[in-house]
């Protein structure tokens, strides 16, 4: 990430942590005491950090981290058993690698044979991906028709799941909330599990938003109401994809639930090359699954554009992008009504900081932003905004709210932020003072992600 | 046909089989199917027209806090050691031979508020949390955290604890700005008043005397007596009329306090008055055969003048009254007054004077009670004995080595400490390793990993010292760390079969602990230097 021959921040190298029990071990690991011929070689392209681990055992454990980024990000390999990737000795080492030239010396000296031979063998890995793939016309054809024949089998599939689904939605309203009241979570689940069947995991996961609407009487029928109804225009929506503009159609495959492929997108779509600001970073476990998601914001182009990464069975996702780099690079927008998705292509220089915040507007116009995006995606949830000049209002109980410096306006805080600590670290940055914030700002409210103090926070 | 959003809920809840819903079905259409159109019209109407809130009223600004911000390194450093606080690794087993950090955390705050730093805004919701979870860490975290926390623990119930007794004072009083100082002082809190009159006596022992007096018959007994007990630092002769007249205070422990601080100063009249009264009970008796002993005469009763001097009449349960009155006087009596008495030239010699009739341990123990308060540096010395004489056995002890070593300087304390570890191991060192100065002086230091180092090779467990283990984590000089890591090295098995099995990858894991921690401290020291 670093081919200058920089040392990463500690931030840099805790993000790279699956999960908040190995930041702990990292971080103990990351002192002097336990490690032995540790170093460091930043030279050039080929970076990488080595060194010897005491463990309880007799044989100190292994530890080499390639920094290169071959292969779309640091490389890591230990010989401990830790099934954490990457694990507490790669973390620890990293860690005290950061800490500069006293705790592991960067001599540009040779890393030892064990840590050169696996360095090497991964250099070859990446250079071999790298290589095209020698054409052959014959399978590949196939491969094709075999491709088009599936998508057709699957097209089918969810249409007569949102036929279904469409059903079950009809029945409900002719019946009335009111009867379905009671007792509906079952259903719903089992409803859930039928758009699984049928490939549509957007549809899935909508199906499982409604059986989570909760509250008392009114309030949760205008809920499910407004679920119920969304649900339904976008069944509709697939059903009728024939009628759709290009692009309002591609928003609807991408919310049933069809994906379209990022290398196929990297090669098809126009990229757009800008010096992109890396606006937040931010991690959810489900605990089978990390997602991470990575909004930018290109300098000159103005756009946003949010990256998705996901680490599996205990490893980080490998796309890190730490808040305040910036790096001038192509992305590609995945085509929708209202593109934000993007994957992230050709890097064109190493990312540098860029610590500013982006000049943003009040709550007004966080809230107008978000309006005229429904207006080609009614189905979303909120659109990313940055308000500058607001002060955090503290409201453990009445709710959050970011108030403009004038006017006396405020954008309510999305209350399921409840009262955590990315709030209270806000308002003590804030110290009654406005603030630039970036964030979500949806129905809901505004949920906070990062702010500038000056250099920027994450919340 | 255009319907309201509420009408479109009631038609939702009884369901369009009941009422005809409020919308017109394309033809072919349902009616379910056309109301949930209009649902979805309504929905997304709503959300494209949300509109700003009025404002709250907003905090008030946090007041500035001048010091200087962290430098990048220890800032990170402090990220680290407050995302280790949710406890090491479960707490119980093993520790493994990684540094603990929540235990560094206490020196680090004192490091950097020696360095007189504020803390980073962004880190002050986790320091506050840590401090709430451990109050030991308060004062040093509060200090750091400045007065941005208080600001900040307004808004937040959860962080009350910071604005009850912090050991700062209120935002923006110095001790210089008198106007200020008498508003706090007629108005503040309980505990802003505590912590503003001890910062005046730091810098002005008088001045923080005569603010007291100009509320003292005002304030309440409970509050007289923490105010009282704030003039124990800088403590001097010129406190003296004061704290006489204290002594006649309306409550018996505003008095008793009173009392305990003249007799503090060998040159108070409280002080003359206990040495006339210890004189008549304690003498030197020549007139046997022997070398001369001390004599004793407990005293017969409690008078009213030696109450209104602090004795108190009535002895706890299981102690007879003569010897309690006894001991209350050699207590509050100048040690001074014994080498005249006697006709002796120092403590040791005092000392050494055999006592009549079973009154060693009353009159031994009473000397060092009041060496301890006179810090008397001589007397300590006296009592204490030579560090290599055998530690009085558990229970039986009048004599507190601990407390007698807090009256010695720092240098002559690690001394004995060494010495007594030297001679003793490490089994009783524990309390004496506590009241030695950090980082301990080097002759201190190599006791104690010797005496580490030869429990390993007796054999034993680390964690039968863990206790001392841990101080020495803390409290050892980094400097010492080259030194200790050929101690880290795994040995095999004694072949002799000797030794606990395992003990020595035990022992090599808490010596590399040791050394990692060592290392830790002089890097956060660096940083903190900036």
């Amino acid at each position: 990430m670093n081919p200058q021959g920089e040392r990463w921040t500690a931030e840099q190298v805790l993000a790279l942590a699956p999960d908040a029990a190995s930041r702990k071990a990292g971080a103990k690991l990351a002192a002097p005491g336990p490690w032995s011929a540790a170093g460091a070689r930043t030279t050039g392209d080929a970076g990488a950090v080595w060194g010897e681990c005491a463990g309880s055992g007799s044989k100190p454990y292994r530890t080499v981290v390639d920094l290169s980024g071959h292969g779309g990000g640091p490389g890591f390999h230990c010989s401990c058993p830790s099934r954490k990737f990457p694990c507490k000795h790669a973390l620890g080492l990293l860690l005290l690698w950061t800490e500069g030239e006293d705790a592991v010396p960067a001599s540009g000296a040779e890393p030892p044979a064990w840590a050169g031979e696996w360095l090497e063998r991964r250099r070859q890995r990446a250079e071999r991906a790298a290589e095209p793939p020698t054409p052959a016309d014959g399978p590949a054809a196939v491969d094709t028709e075999a491709a088009r024949r599936r998508s057709e089998r699957r097209a089918q599939r969810i249409a007569a799941g949102a036929t279904e689904l469409e059903q079950r939605l009809t029945d409900l309203l002719r019946g009335g909330l009111a009867a379905a009241d009671g007792g509906s979570y079952g259903p719903w689940e089992e409803t859930a599990a039928r758009m699984v069947d049928a490939q549509a995991p957007g549809l899935a996961a909508r199906v499982r938003e409604l059986a989570s609407v909760t509250g008392s009487g009114a309030d949760r029928a205008a809920r499910l109401l407004e679920e119920c109804a969304l649900l339904h225009t976008l069944n509709q929506g697939y059903l009728h994809l024939d009628r759709l503009p290009e692009a309002l159609a591609a928003t609807v495959r991408t919310r049933v639930g069809i994906t379209s492929d990022a290398a196929a997108l990297l090669a098809s779509a126009a990229p757009v090359r800008d010096l992109w600001l890396v606006l937040a970073q931010q991690d959810s476990d489900d605990g089978r699954l990390i997602t991470r998601k990575i909004w930018l914001h290109g300098r000159s182009t103005g756009r946003t554009a949010l990256l998705l990464s996901y680490g599996a069975g205990g490893r980080a996702p490998e796309l890190s992008l730490p808040t305040g780099l910036a790096l001038d690079a192509d992305i590609a927008y995945y085509p929708a009504a209202r593109p934000l998705r993007a994957v992230l292509g050709t890097r064109h220089a190493a990312p540098a900081p860029s610590p500013e915040a982006p000049a943003g507007g009040d709550a007004a116009a966080a809230l107008r932003a978000y309006g005229e995006a429904l207006r080609d995606d009614p189905w979303l949830e909120a659109w990313p905004a940055i308000v500058s000049a607001v002060t955090p209002v503290p409201g453990p109980e009445q709710g959050w709210q970011l108030a403009d410096a004038h006017g006396g306006s405020a954008l309510p805080v999305d209350p399921r932020c409840g009262d955590r600590m990315g709030l209270w670290r806000l308002a003590a940055i804030s110290g009654g003072s406005p603030v630039t914030v970036f964030g979500e700002c949806g129905h809901r409210g505004f949920t906070p992600l990062t702010t500038w103090a000056p250099e920027p926070v994450a919340l | 046909m255009i319907s309201t959003w509420d009408e479109l809920v009631t038609a939702a809840l009884l369901g369009t089989e009941r009422r005809t819903p409020p919308t017109r079905p394309r033809p072919g259409q349902d009616a379910a199917a056309a109301l949930l159109d209009a649902a979805a019209l309504r929905t997304v109407q709503r959300r494209a027209g949300l509109l700003p809130v009025a404002a709250r009223e907003l905090p008030e600004a946090a007041p500035e806090d001048p010091r200087p911000s962290l430098p990048p390194a220890a800032r990170r450093r402090l990220e680290l050691l407050l995302a280790d606080r949710a406890g090491p690794g479960g707490g119980a087993g093993r520790r493994g031979s990684a540094p603990d950090l929540l235990e560094l955390l206490p020196q680090w705050l004192a490091a950097a508020n020696g360095h007189g730093y504020r803390a980073p805004a962004a880190l002050l919701p986790a320091l506050l949390d840590a401090a709430r979870a451990r109050s030991d860490l308060r004062p040093q975290a509060l200090v750091l955290a400045g007065p941005r926390a208080l600001w900040l623990a307004r808004l937040n119930p959860q962080w009350k604890y910071a604005l009850r007794g912090g050991p700062a004072p209120a935002p923006g009083t110095r001790p210089s700005d008198v106007g200020a100082v008498q508003r706090v002082w007629q108005e503040g809190l309980f505990s802003e008043r505590v912590a503003l009159l001890s910062s005046v006596r730091r810098h002005d022992p008088a001045g923080a005397r005569e603010l007291l007096a100009t509320t003292w018959p005002r304030e309440r007994a409970e509050d007289r007596l923490m105010f009282l007990d704030s003039l124990r630092e800088e403590l001097s002769l010129a406190d003296e009329p004061f704290l006489e007249q204290a002594l006649s205070d309306r409550s018996r422990n505003v008095r008793a306090t009173a009392a305990e601080l003249l007799s503090a100063l060998p040159g108070s009249a409280l002080a003359a008055r206990m040495a006339e009264r210890a004189r008549s009970c304690v003498g030197l008796d020549r007139t046997g055969a022997d070398a001369p002993r001390i004599a004793v005469e407990a005293p017969h009763e409690c008078d009213g003048g030696m109450q209104r001097d602090g004795i108190v009449a009535k002895p706890p349960s299981g102690r007879g009254e003569r010897s309690w009155w006894l001991s209350q006087l050699v207590e509050a009596t100048p040690l001074d007054t014994w080498c005249e008495r006697f006709g002796v030239t120092g403590a040791a010699e005092a000392v050494a004077l055999p006592v009549a009739d079973g009154w060693q341990p009353d009159l031994h123990a009473a000397w060092c009670r009041a060496a301890v308060r006179q810090r008397d540096g001589e007397w300590s010395r006296a009592l204490l004995g030579p560090a290599t004489s055998p530690p009085a056995p558990e229970g039986s002890s009048w004599r507190d080595p601990a407390k007698l070593l807090s009256a010695l300087p720092p240098a002559e304390r690690a001394e004995w400490v060494a010495e007594f570890i030297a001679t003793h191991g490490l089994s009783e060192a524990f309390r004496l390793l506590g009241v030695c100065a950090v980082p301990w002086a080097e002759p201190l230091g190599r006791a104690v990993v010797d005496a580490l180092d030869i429990a390993r090779d007796a054999g034993s467990y680390p964690w039968s010292f863990s206790g001392v283990m841990g101080l020495a984590e803390r409290c050892l000089d980094p400097a010492e760390a080259d030194r200790l890591e050929v101690l880290t090295a795994l040995p095999d098995d004694p072949e002799d079969g000797t030794g606990a099995p395992g003990a020595v990858g035990y022992w090599a894991e808490a010596f590399q602990r040791l050394v990692g921690t060592l290392r830790l401290r002089a890097t956060m020291r660096a940083e903190l230097a900036g």
